[in-house]
């Protein structure tokens, strides 16, 4: 027996049978937004890395290693004017430590989850995978497994993405993803706009966050204006939220 | 063999970050504002993530962005699924695309 709050969108607790493969296969599907998303990007960086004469295994390394889109982006781009090895490394930093945060906020909620896997799947921590994982309000409850192949899911999407990229790039102009540059926002948007409709207060901390980072993006890299904004902004829902 | 130092350097200084607060969340109790706080988080990352940076898909184009993201709000809110919602907002550029032949 199961009781839904009106207000609890659950897609997660519907999903979990407790069969690890099973449990997989639901985070893959989970993923679909994701995998469709990353796709094109990853395409694009196969191709730029290649346009930059980075080895295609090189390419497919940094995706399988680092999996963190924009730094990858950018790592390109310095190794190119010839930037020093630790000015990208700091760099990469900079720009990735945002998930320093969003990881704090998941694993507060993955209290069943034994270390190990916990340590695991944090590396699958992205801008997409945690906002779809952490705008369930029932991930508390979900399966390792399930978690496992949403994960899985997008990174398998980012690193074969950037191979195929990586052998096209002798065949197709870097433009042609260019109209799915729009896919990862229109994800953000479907993630949030329904939250909003559940709950309004959810909305108001991120308009808040959103324009500190359209202020705060004015001075600060993108890596930090992210961090900040993210910081700030959720902290208004320490006032906003409603008691357990 | 230099790229696959700085790789390997990346690698390193993008999986501590993600790996640290597994560690500190297991020993850490929060108080009731602390949870409240990181439950916040996903939204006011989401809202970062989105704005400005939506409006900078086209170089000097932020309409192009506008209408992508406008699409995509007014497809979640009648609550399609997200897939739908990604297919709808790239159809939307494409065309705003093709008309403005950029």
């Amino acid at each position: 027996m199961r009781e839904y709050n009106n207000n609890t969108k659950s897609y997660i607790e519907d999903n979990i049978t407790g069969i690890p493969f099973d449990d997989f296969k639901k985070g893959i599907i989970k993923a679909l937004p994701i995998i469709i998303g990353y796709l094109p990007i990853a395409i694009s960086f196969g191709i730029i890395a290649a346009q930059a004469n980075i080895e295609i295994y090189q390419a497919v390394l940094m995706s399988l290693l680092v999996y963190a889109g924009a730094s990858q982006f950018m790592a390109v781009n310095m190794i190119l004017i010839g930037a020093l090895g630790i000015e990208i490394v700091f760099a990469t930093l900079i720009l990735n430590f945002r998930h320093f945060i969003m990881s704090m906020s998941l694993m507060n909620r993955l209290e069943g989850i034994p270390l190990p896997w916990k340590s695991l799947l944090s590396f699958g921590i992205t801008d997409e995978t945690f906002a779809v994982a952490a705008i369930d309000e029932s991930i508390e409850k979900a399966s390792p497994y399930f978690i496992l192949g949403l994960f899985i899911g997008a990174y398998g999407s980012w690193s074969l993405g950037t191979l195929l990229g990586g052998l096209l790039a002798m065949v197709i102009p870097p433009t042609i993803s260019k109209s799915m540059s729009i896919a990862l926002y229109a994800m953000f948007i479907a993630l949030l706009v329904p939250a909003i409709r559940r709950q309004w207060r959810l909305g108001i901390i991120a308009v808040v966050s959103s324009l500190l980072n359209l202020v705060l993006s004015k001075w600060l890299s993108g890596g930090w204006g992210i961090v900040l904004s993210t910081m700030l902004g959720s902290s208004v829902g320490i006032f906003l939220m409603k008691e357990e | 063999m230099k790229i696959l130092l700085i790789i390997v350097g990346m690698a390193f200084v993008t999986y501590i970050p993600r790996l640290i607060p597994v560690f500190i969340m297991d020993k850490l109790q929060l108080p009731s504002w602390g949870n409240k706080w990181l439950k916040s988080i996903p939204y006011a990352a989401l809202g970062a993530l989105i704005f400005p940076g939506v409006f900078a898909i086209e170089k000097d184009m932020p309409l192009l962005g506008l209408v992508g993201a406008i699409v995509a709000a007014a497809l979640a809110y009648l609550k399609l699924h997200t897939i739908y919602v990604i297919l709808g907002s790239i159809i939307a550029v494409m065309l705003m695309r093709m008309y403005l032949g950029i």
